[in-house]
């Protein structure tokens, strides 16, 4: 069971083996098989991804900033384009599908699961690294090249418009197959295929790695809630995938093959494609925020210096969700002209995800009651994920009720809602896990100085760009649209104007890791003292190559009362 | 930047952290604009009386009624929904201020939470943590105060719902709407009124809908990107039958005065009841992604009481049942509407999707 990095190394075992025994650069990362390594190429790749998809939204927000048509043009002729009014139209079209299709499958998900859940869930578990390790490796490399397919799509012709795939994140057919000629929307399409593959490898990876590889002693119930946020993320992403896989295949048959699936001519149905999409998109939104909720449960209990609170409720919370999440998809199709009771099923159902989601925010603030607050850079983002996600979590429970969504559907509103939720939600909880662990991962500390000046700017700047948008939204400003009437322009600007604070505060978080990388202290293995109990905080910072090779035992005495292990 | 813009937007960002609640102190702006709306009619009358070349003229710009407002011209009504001009749209905006203040209370509740822990229970005012990790009564209640705040919410929501799916009475009139790339094609079969409705082309920039005139060449014409050469013309208080088909792509058919948006979908026929109260304008905007002019083919309603609106059908070589001059010819025309407004609504998917092809 004890399966090792070792045991599949690329080289023959000839010599012998401590663990701190590195492979060649080379063979190290771009061969590796080690879960930590791997760890890193996902954080690394999610920052690059992310670096573009912020910047592709500053285009639109600066596009956005005043009514007209300001740059566009500029951007059709940087990209080798031709200019022309449906040019210019399409260029912003290819520009909301790829921050949408890049911040979801190439920044969020892969910093999420691929980045803090492979260095992490092992060295919580107490197992030496993931069960299938070599898989673990075609996971990283298909999501990279799934990168590679999105990006050349913006280069080859995709419609009447010129170059790129405009069809959204969400590729709704018809405008997608006989909407969209040109090879930019099956390269789009091909891109999915490929992240979603190596998604699919990676759940299964880490399914099989929390099942079966934790440390002698450590139950299911004794587990941190980091791993148990990752394994309900790993069955969601196991079970919701491949409808998308099968989606948007068939986008692929109707478009090459003249099949007909969403092709009303030849008795399909687009309709179809958006159930089938969403039966995969809602359990998605899920997919991105769970492991947010499970890092911010550690932060919470290490900085309160406490236990959490209701460990098993805060575990089958986010069960329920899972599982609720699954049963609620039509929520985001309620204009497309569906029968009342279904309407009336999917706000009622939608609505009781609020229970297990309040039952968190809940059980998170009783967590530091009582406790003995540190206000440590991770603790600071992570109460303003609490905030934040709680005013995002109220929009969801507002656009929940079908009747209202008749007047927010497709508005700016529903962009404010879910940046909220995402933006705010989750890229919160990746910058505090990042604080959190950064000295682990690299034996380097960030300074904390920065890092808290960096929450106070981005809190601010990303309040400034979506809180406006909610007013936007109720006056009616659709999405997806690059220009607007005079009367929106005010709220624009603002938001606008927020895009600015928030990219300084991306130039502070630079700053702050090449500080760290160049001249940062170096890092103890429990940096954050008593408060940090999980068994990554047992080894040094960072950890040895190859750890836990005496697999750690997890006394019983610690049961959920106290979640988290003892010290092994 | 100059300091006084900068002083502006600080002085917005306070405005921000206290909006949520304000908001949701304001009365309601439909109420508000009753008492504007009788006299507003009056007007209406006037304008329509004073064309006297031709039947129809179409309404000035003191007409509109659901149009997004600027934050120089209302502050607070430029950070909500549209005063409402049907009764759906009445009962939802009530509903919407209640939840607004909810959604405001519940945050305002956690955030003071988050105040309270921080300032109590941090490391100097606290400094041995407690080891409690349970209380069932404290779980217990923070599941069931949520169950029922939301209960309380589904009841409205639902019977919002259920009086949004009456079914339009057998004299509704039928207006059908088909999304195309990239314009309103409309529809009365019940008068043989057809035209389309293209997007005027905005002062400044690329012409976008060639061969349309520009935004404001016009006397009556409305904001630029909202404004169309043809509006649809509705008469005031009945019954309206909108049926929403397309051509390719989906498009939605919305306009956000009436809490009304309905997708247009290739293939399917798309059918909801709809009664305005006033006369007035009313705009909107396709609100499903449709291709590069997606944020170019608006919606512009004008509704005008029912002889006005007869007018304009007159205007618009369509049949009014009952016209005098012509009789025998108009009810057969009308027999003709009616018996094709009936195959269409049961053979409309396969007609669309020939369309299609």
């Amino acid at each position: 069971m004890a399966t090792t990095a070792e045991g599949f190394d690329i080289h023959t075992d000839d010599h012998a083996h401590d663990a701190d025994h590195k492979p060649s650069f080379f063979v190290r990362w771009f061969m590796s098989t080690n879960h930590k390594d791997i760890g890193t190429l996902y954080l690394i790749f999610a920052i690059f991804a992310g670096i573009i998809g912020g910047a592709i939204s500053g285009v639109m927000r600066m596009e956005l900033a005043e009514p007209g048509i300001q740059y566009l043009q500029w951007w059709v002729e940087f990209m080798g384009g031709e200019p022309s009014v449906n040019a210019n139209f399409h260029m912003w079209n290819v520009f909301i599908t790829a921050h949408g299709l890049i911040m979801v499958f190439f920044m969020v998900m892969p910093a999420m699961i691929g980045g803090f859940g492979n260095w992490f869930v092992p060295l919580m578990i107490g197992a030496p690294d993931m069960a299938f390790p070599r898989m673990n490796n075609i996971s990283f490399w298909l999501t990279v090249a799934g990168f590679c397919s999105l990006l050349f799509s913006m280069f080859v012709p995709g419609g009447i418009g010129g170059n790129g795939a405009g069809v959204g994140w969400t590729v709704y057919a018809p405008l997608s197959t006989t909407g969209s000629a040109g090879p930019a929307v099956d390269f789009a399409i091909f891109s999915l295929h490929l992240a979603g593959a190596g998604s699919i490898l990676g759940a299964t990876n880490f399914i099989t790695t929390i099942l079966n590889m934790r440390a002698p002693g450590m139950t299911l119930h004794k587990m941190p809630l980091f791993v148990w946020s990752m394994l309900v993320t790993a069955f969601l992403l196991l079970l919701a995938l491949p409808v998308l896989a099968a989606a948007i295949t068939m986008l692929l048959t109707d478009r090459n093959f003249d099949t007909a699936f969403f092709n009303p001519a030849g008795g399909g149905d687009p309709v179809l494609y958006q159930h089938l999409f969403w039966f995969f998109g809602h359990p998605e939104v899920y997919i991105m925020i769970l492991p947010g909720f499970g890092m911010i449960s550690q932060i919470v209990a290490t900085f309160s210096r406490k236990p959490v609170f209701g460990y098993l409720g805060m575990a089958y919370a986010m069960v329920a969700i899972g599982v609720v999440g699954f049963v609620v998809w039509a929520h985001h199709m309620y204009t497309v002209g569906m029968d009342v009771n279904m309407k009336m099923y999917f706000t009622a159902a939608t609505m009781v995800i609020a229970v297990p989601t309040g039952v968190k925010i809940f059980s998170w603030i009783a967590t530091m009651w009582g406790g003995s607050i540190e206000f440590k850079s991770p603790m600071v983002w992570a109460l303003g994920f609490i905030f934040l996600f709680t005013v995002g979590g109220v929009t969801g429970v507002y656009l929940a009720n079908g009747g209202i969504d008749d007047v927010v559907h497709d508005t700016y509103f529903v962009v404010a809602h879910f940046h909220y939720v995402l933006s705010m939600g989750a890229v919160f909880s990746l910058f505090a896990a990042f604080y959190y662990w950064f000295p682990k991962m690299s034996g380097r500390w960030h300074s904390e100085f920065l890092s808290h000046v960096h929450f106070w700017v981005f809190f601010i700047g990303v309040n400034i760009i979506f809180f406006p948008q909610h007013f936007l939204g109720w006056q009616g400003m659709p999405r997806r649209y690059p220009d607007y009437t005079e009367a929106y322009s005010y709220w624009n600007e603002i938001s606008s104007f927020g895009y600015h604070v928030m990219a300084f505060s991306m130039l502070i978080f630079f700053v702050n890791i090449g500080y760290a990388l160049v001249a940062g202290r170096k890092a103890e293995g429990n940096y954050w003292g008593e408060g940090a109990t999980t068994l990554e905080w047992t080894l040094s910072s960072p950890p040895p190559f190859h750890q836990f090779e005496t697999l750690p035992v997890i006394e019983d005495h610690h049961d959920y009362h106290d979640h988290m292990p003892s010290k092994a | 930047m100059t300091l006084g813009l900068s002083l502006k937007r600080a002085y917005t960002l306070l405005i921000l952290s206290l909006s949520m609640g304000v908001l949701a102190l304001m009365p309601s702006g439909a109420a508000a604009q009753d008492e504007a709306a009788a006299t507003e009619a009056v007007a209406a009358e006037a304008t329509a009386e004073a064309a006297t070349d031709g039947l129809y003229t179409p309404l000035g710009q003191d007409m509109v009624k659901g149009q997004p407002v600027a934050a120089e011209d209302d502050f607070y009504g430029s950070m909500n929904v549209q005063p409402q001009f049907s009764d759906v749209g009445e009962y939802a905006n009530g509903f919407h201020v209640a939840l607004i203040w909810i959604m405001a209370i519940i945050s305002v509740f956690v955030l003071g939470l988050i105040f309270w822990v921080v300032v109590r229970y941090n490391k100097r005012s606290n400094p041995t943590p407690s080891k409690t990790t349970h209380n069932t009564f404290i779980e217990v209640v923070w599941t069931l105060v949520p169950v029922l705040i939301l209960i309380g919410i589904a009841l409205p929501s639902i019977s919002l719902l259920a009086m949004q799916y009456e079914d339009p009475p057998e004299d509704a009139i039928t207006v059908k709407a088909t999304g195309a790339q990239w314009n309103w094609q409309y529809e009365l079969p019940d008068y043989g009124v057809e035209f389309t409705s293209n997007m005027l082309n905005l002062k400044e920039g690329p012409e976008i809908n060639p061969g349309i005139r520009q935004v404001g060449s016009e006397p009556w014409d409305g904001p630029g990107q909202l404004e169309v050469d043809n509006r649809l013309v509705l008469p005031v208080g009945k019954p309206l039958r909108i049926q929403t088909t397309a051509q390719v792509v989906i498009h939605s058919f919305a306009i956000p005065a009436l809490w009304f948006k309905l997708d247009a979908v290739p293939g399917r026929l798309n059918e909801r009841l709809l009664t305005i109260n006033e006369p007035g304008i009313y705009y909107g905007q396709c609100s499903e992604l449709c291709g590069v002019k997606h944020g170019y083919m608006p919606i512009a309603i004008e509704v005008l009481p029912m002889d006005k609106f007869e007018d304009w059908v007159r205007s618009k070589g369509g049949t009014v049942p009952g016209d005098a001059p012509a009789e025998e010819a108009a009810t057969d025309d009308a027999a003709e509407a009616d018996a094709a407004a009936l195959t269409e609504a049961s053979t409309e998917p396969a007609a669309d999707a020939v369309a299609a092809e």
